[in-house]
């Protein structure tokens, strides 16, 4: 079982010494990282999955519950250390969620795949816009179906530890009822996102700039409270989204009546 | 000097990922040379030569490239010693699914992506079965369930592979690649050495020439497709 991933600073992409010395994040913390393209995000994300021993460009290393990727000595028991879910990712295999989900469940020897498949279709409709039927083909579901069928399925079939969410649109998939479902089941949550609801979220944030981890911010009580406001005000636009999708027209007065003006 | 050969299914990415494993080799000073072994035309060996290595290729023509491969691995060999190589990466064509160019003693690399389905596994054949290494690529743009079913059916017909996740374009992966050609044994000769599974055969009348359909025409090693066999599906 993981209890907590430590990284241990490497070095930006000048060769610094990184700001930050030591970053951890237990099971169940939700981290969000974030900074401007380029700089870095992808790479810790990599040193994560390859638990790196400062042999990545960055020269960083992870520990997963203390112990380095040679202290293992090849006996992790788990395959992946990351499971992935981004907005690139699609399923190609042709057919139904159910039959996919039972061969997932098979292939990791989950007792009772009839039972987690039932699970994994209903958390999918829970996240989902729309609802997933189990004789859907799984080619055929739409970006938000997906991306809330491949949660509720790293949450609940898939045993990776980690799981990072690489910025996941908002569009048909309730993003922060995924990451808590995801902390729930005792993962350590990585999200990658430029979203500041997504990054308000997580207990706690890494800024990285030019390769390096510069700084580490936990999520402030005030900003928790500034959280629910967001939120209120995502529902307003989410009004005006659907009624742009149902053939309406926006003015200033829709902008008044939602109270977005 | 080690001898690396590197399989896979056509477009899975085998020279991008040799690519940034080569580029971990020569970082550690290691001289490393290449060979890539084609049909009619290749561009591969541009990519090689862009790293400041010694490259060679070699056009199969009319000839099955498979063939044509272990026809020449005596000369391949002698050419990458004149380099001076510690380790030489021999790129085959990757065209069917019953190339078998896996030889005891030299490091078999089969490349396979996760888009080509997870049947392929079942139906690639040698070149995934007598592998010592599978590097999987294109994992970034399919879910994390279909790239644990794809891993365990890769399993399930080679359980004595070591799997690699690999990523051909960002090279995530490759490091491990890297640690894998460093760990296995060099060769001092590669006369003698042994296959690891047969060719396959060839040598009818369309080997030589004929264009011509229907069984008059067909001379030789003629092999007939039996309609009585039950579908495995």
């Amino acid at each position: 079982m993981v209890k907590k991933i430590n990284i241990l600073a490497g070095q930006d992409k000048s060769a610094n010494l990184e700001v930050i010395e030591m970053l951890e994040v237990q099971a169940g913390e939700i981290l969000a990282v974030v900074g401007p393209t380029g700089s870095g995000k992808t790479q810790l994300i990599s040193d994560i999955e390859q638990y790196a021993a400062g042999e990545t460009p960055s020269r960083r290393h992870v520990l997963i519950n203390d112990l380095a990727a040679g202290d293992y000595d090849g006996q992790l028991s788990f395959r992946r250390l990351v499971a992935e879910v981004s907005q690139n990712m699609n399923f190609v295999i042709d057919m139904s969620v159910e039959e996919f989900l039972l061969m997932h469940a098979q292939i990791r020897e989950i007792d009772r795949p009839e039972i987690v498949t039932k699970e994994v279709i209903k958390v999918t409709n829970e996240l989902a816009g729309e609802p997933v039927s189990k004789q859907d083909n799984i080619t055929v579901l739409s970006g938000g179906q997906s991306r809330a069928l491949m949660v509720a399925d790293v949450a609940l079939i898939s045993n990776a530890p980690v799981v990072l969410i690489d910025e996941v649109e908002n569009a048909g998939i309730n993003r922060l009822q995924a990451m808590s479902f995801l902390a729930g089941q005792g993962k350590v949550v990585i999200v990658v996102t430029h979203d500041p609801m997504l990054s308000l979220m997580a207990d706690k944030r890494i800024v990285m700039k030019n390769g390096g981890m510069l700084k580490l911010q936990e999520t402030t009580q005030e900003e928790k409270t500034v959280l629910k406001q967001l939120i209120e005000v995502d529902q307003k636009l989410s009004i005006l989204r659907d009624n742009i999708r149902q053939g309406g027209s926006i003015n200033k007065e829709t902008l008044r009546e939602g109270e977005l003006l | 000097m080690r001898f690396i050969i590197v399989t896979g299914t056509p477009a899975a990415g085998k020279t991008s990922v040799m690519m940034h494993t080569i580029r971990h080799l020569l970082t550690e000073g290691l001289k490393v040379a290449a060979c890539k072994i084609d049909c009619l035309e290749t561009s591969d060996d541009r990519r090689y030569r862009s790293l400041g290595i010694p490259v060679a290729v070699g056009l199969s023509d009319y000839f099955c490239p498979d063939h044509f491969y272990v026809a020449n691995l005596e000369e391949i060999f002698s050419w990458a010693e004149e380099q001076e190589a510690e380790i030489l990466v021999l790129e085959t064509a990757g065209l069917c699914h019953r190339c078998a160019p896996a030889v005891d003693g030299c490091l078999s690399i089969c490349v396979i992506d996760n888009l080509s389905g997870i049947d392929t596994p079942r139906k690639v054949g040698p070149i995934l079965t007598t592998a010592d290494i599978v590097a999987v690529s294109k994992g970034d743009i399919v879910s994390q369930a279909e790239r644990e079913v794809f891993r365990r059916k890769v399993e399930m017909v080679n359980p004595r592979a070591r799997i690699i996740e690999l990523n051909g374009l960002t090279g995530q992966g490759s490091l491990r690649l890297k640690k894998e050609i460093l760990e296995s044994s060099p060769v001092n000769r590669i006369e003698g050495k042994e296959l690891r599974y047969s060719m396959p055969a060839a040598v009818c009348s369309y080997c030589s020439g004929e264009t011509i359909i229907g069984s008059t025409y067909q001379m030789g090693n003629i092999k007939k497709v039996d309609f009585g066999r039950k579908s495995s599906g």
